[in-house]
């Protein structure tokens, strides 16, 4: 089946994003994503040593096949985040980027003005802008008019596990799309990783249920199985959910109709 | 200003509430997923001293949550000892016949450089006395300025500033301020610190509120343990926690608990003493609390204390710290501020918390983040 997700013009096979923090090891991340199928790892810039390209969880994660993302956690504004996003350009060589900007370091939400300003401009400067964002429909189609690759809402607050906590949200945010919908944050479980693909993410970005798992490595494969099984699932066309038919004897509200 | 809303809250009932809470109160806290401050009393309490498993594994899953398996580490270095006040428990006392001294610029690249010997550390916090005429804010710029080829991420442990000082440290990287108020008791804060800029515990509470409005990244609080009743003073800190970030959303915050210990500065004997247990629980209760504080240990704490608690709440460490200016390389033999009590190898505290599953970071922060202040700077 082929069923290729492509963002700017590139080929993923794997819909299953990783992100890179919390991990109790570089080597239990290194066969995590390893495990997990993933071509593209986000990692925060703040973590690596920019200048040192021997730096220790960069080699555990920069492979042949991995698109990687640098984001740029840590940036309270558009410019502090525009500025971020040239030093990873140039530490990582790639115009790649997760555009994180979230000023409240307390539930790491994601400052909505500050992101489509900042994506406006790293479009103009050439990036491959990936934001995460807010699960609001409107903005999401504002980042995808400024030239966003794809719009990345949250399913719940980060390092929540709380599971798509806003779905009929990210269902308004499928059903308008344009460009690929990547559902990032919150996700817990396998199946709610599933669940996302069920009702049409096009990718899902994961990291705290994988790395604070008791083991990181089988949780990894088991977020690639669910997410295949839910992209399976969404082509294959899901039998509508039947309400309850078939318990109704009478037609207390149209009888009317057979006098 | 923090002052206005300290001032509101009776420290002797808050004891008293604190002292009365029931195993009721401590169920219905731990029940919770969002804790206000009466919860945190219920949980400092005695009633919540059998619930301490309960809590531990509430605190690991939260902390787990937001921090994941990793601990973020930080070194120290005093640049000077010499300081103008006399806080009775002090080992910088203005009145310790002590030699005195303010380290020179080479000497504190010197320092700098032994540091980097010892680790990878990244995240330096700079500390001085108080002394605003030999060793004030120029002295401090000149400091960072130095740190920033070796160090991304500089913080500072000073005497409070006014915020434009403030301002002004950031123009030369300082990403982080923390300030100890020691202790909330205002009456009593004086007897503590009985001479000097320090006397004035306005100034000093007050001071979180100017480091914030000046734009600093994160501020580290704390109370010291040893001078008053910890449960009422820790309340507090919480009050003040819960107040900065309602009124400075922008900015992260840590805690500390530092324990004073019995033979420290020889003369000064603490006038009460947390137990590792009571250490354990208000560390959880913190955790419970405010999911997303940083809780920091220094090497004040022995090492089994580290060890294990890094694990079930605690999110910072230090290690192999020095005390004295210019432990490192250029005085290895001058007065401590106090004496630590985990003097590992910084490669032996590594291998510990790695064999209990958990990553020591060293980076977390990138100096390009600061970027906006330098540029002012130019």
């Amino acid at each position: 089946m082929d069923d290729k997700l492509v963002i700017a013009g590139k080929e993923f096979s794997s819909r299953l994003f990783l992100g890179t923090g919390k991990f109790s090891s570089n080597e239990v991340m290194a066969k995590a994503i390893e495990a997990s199928g993933t071509e593209m790892v986000t990692l925060a810039m703040k973590r690596i040593k920019l200048s040192d390209s021997s730096d220790d969880m960069l080699q555990h994660i920069a492979k042949p096949n991995i698109q990687l993302l640098p984001n740029t956690s840590g940036v309270r504004n558009a410019e502090e985040a525009v500025f971020a996003a040239k030093m990873a350009r140039e530490a990582f060589g790639t115009n790649w980027l997760k555009l994180e900007i979230h000023p409240d370091p307390r539930y790491l939400l994601p400052d909505p003005v500050e992101t489509l300003k900042a994506t406006e401009q790293l479009v103009k400067d050439g990036f491959v802008v990936l934001p995460y964002c807010q699960a609001d429909p409107v903005l999401c189609k504002r980042l995808a008019e400024a030239g966003a690759a794809t719009v990345m809402p949250l399913a719940a607050p980060i390092g929540t596990n709380r599971g798509l906590v806003t779905l009929d949200f990210l269902q308004a945010i499928i059903e308008e799309a344009t460009v690929p919908v990547v559902v990032d944050a919150g996700i817990g479980a396998p199946s709610d990783a599933a669940k996302a693909f069920e009702i049409g993410a096009s990718a899902v970005l994961v990291n705290t249920a994988i790395s604070v798992a008791a083991n990181p490595v089988e949780m990894a494969v088991a977020f690639k199985e669910a997410s295949v099984a839910g992209r399976r699932a969404y082509l294959a066309g899901l039998g509508a959910q039947s309400a309850d038919f078939s318990a109704q004897a009478s037609s207390p509200l149209t009888s009317f109709l057979n006098d | 200003m923090f002052s206005d809303v300290i001032r509101k809250i009776d420290w002797e009932e808050t004891t008293e509430r604190i002292m009365s809470m029931t195993d009721a109160d401590v169920r219905r806290a731990l029940g919770k997923s969002r804790c206000d401050v009466d919860d945190f009393m219920a949980m400092i309490s005695p009633a919540a001293a059998p619930y301490l498993e309960q809590m531990a594994a509430l605190s690991q899953k939260y902390t787990r949550e937001r921090f994941g398996k990793t601990i973020n580490m930080f070194i120290p270095i005093y640049i000077t000892n010499s300081c103008s006040n006399s806080c009775v428990y002090c080992g910088f006392h203005v009145e310790n016949k002590i030699k005195r001294i303010i380290l020179k610029e080479d000497e504190i690249v010197r320092e700098y450089q032994a540091i980097k010997q010892l680790g990878p550390f990244d995240n330096l916090l700079i500390v001085t006395g108080e002394n605003p005429a030999m060793a004030g804010v120029p002295y401090l710029a000149k400091a960072l300025d130095l740190a920033k080829p070796y160090f991304n991420n500089l913080q500072i442990e000073v005497m409070p500033l006014k915020s434009e000082e403030y301002a002004e440290l950031r123009k030369h990287g300082m990403n982080g301020v923390i300030c100890f108020q020691e202790t909330y008791h205002e009456a009593n804060y004086k007897k503590y610190h009985p001479r000097g800029q320090k006397s004035i515990f306005e100034w000093r509470v007050n001071g979180f509120d100017r480091m914030a409005q000046a734009g600093v990244h994160k501020i580290g609080m704390g109370v010291l343990i040893g001078l008053e009743d910890w449960r009422t003073d820790i309340t507090m800190m919480a009050y003040h926690l819960r107040y900065l970030e309602k009124n400075y959303w922008r900015t992260q915050y840590s805690v500390n608990f530092p324990r004073m210990r019995p033979s420290e500065n020889g003369g000064f004997q603490p006038n009460v003493v947390m137990s590792d247990k009571e250490l354990a629980q208000v560390t959880f209760a913190m955790r419970i609390f405010d999911h997303d504080v940083d809780i920091s240990y220094s090497t004040r704490e022995p090492e089994f204390i580290r060890n294990n608690m890094a694990a079930l709440g605690v999110t910072t460490m230090s290690a192999e710290s020095k005390t004295d200016p210019g432990g490192y390389a250029c005085y290895p033999q001058s007065l401590e501020q106090f004496h630590i009590n985990d003097d590992r190898k910084t490669a032996d505290v590594v291998a510990a918390l790695r064999a209990r599953g958990l990553e020591p970071v060293f980076k977390n922060w990138d100096s390009s983040f600061d970027h906006e202040e330098m540029l002012l700077a130019k």
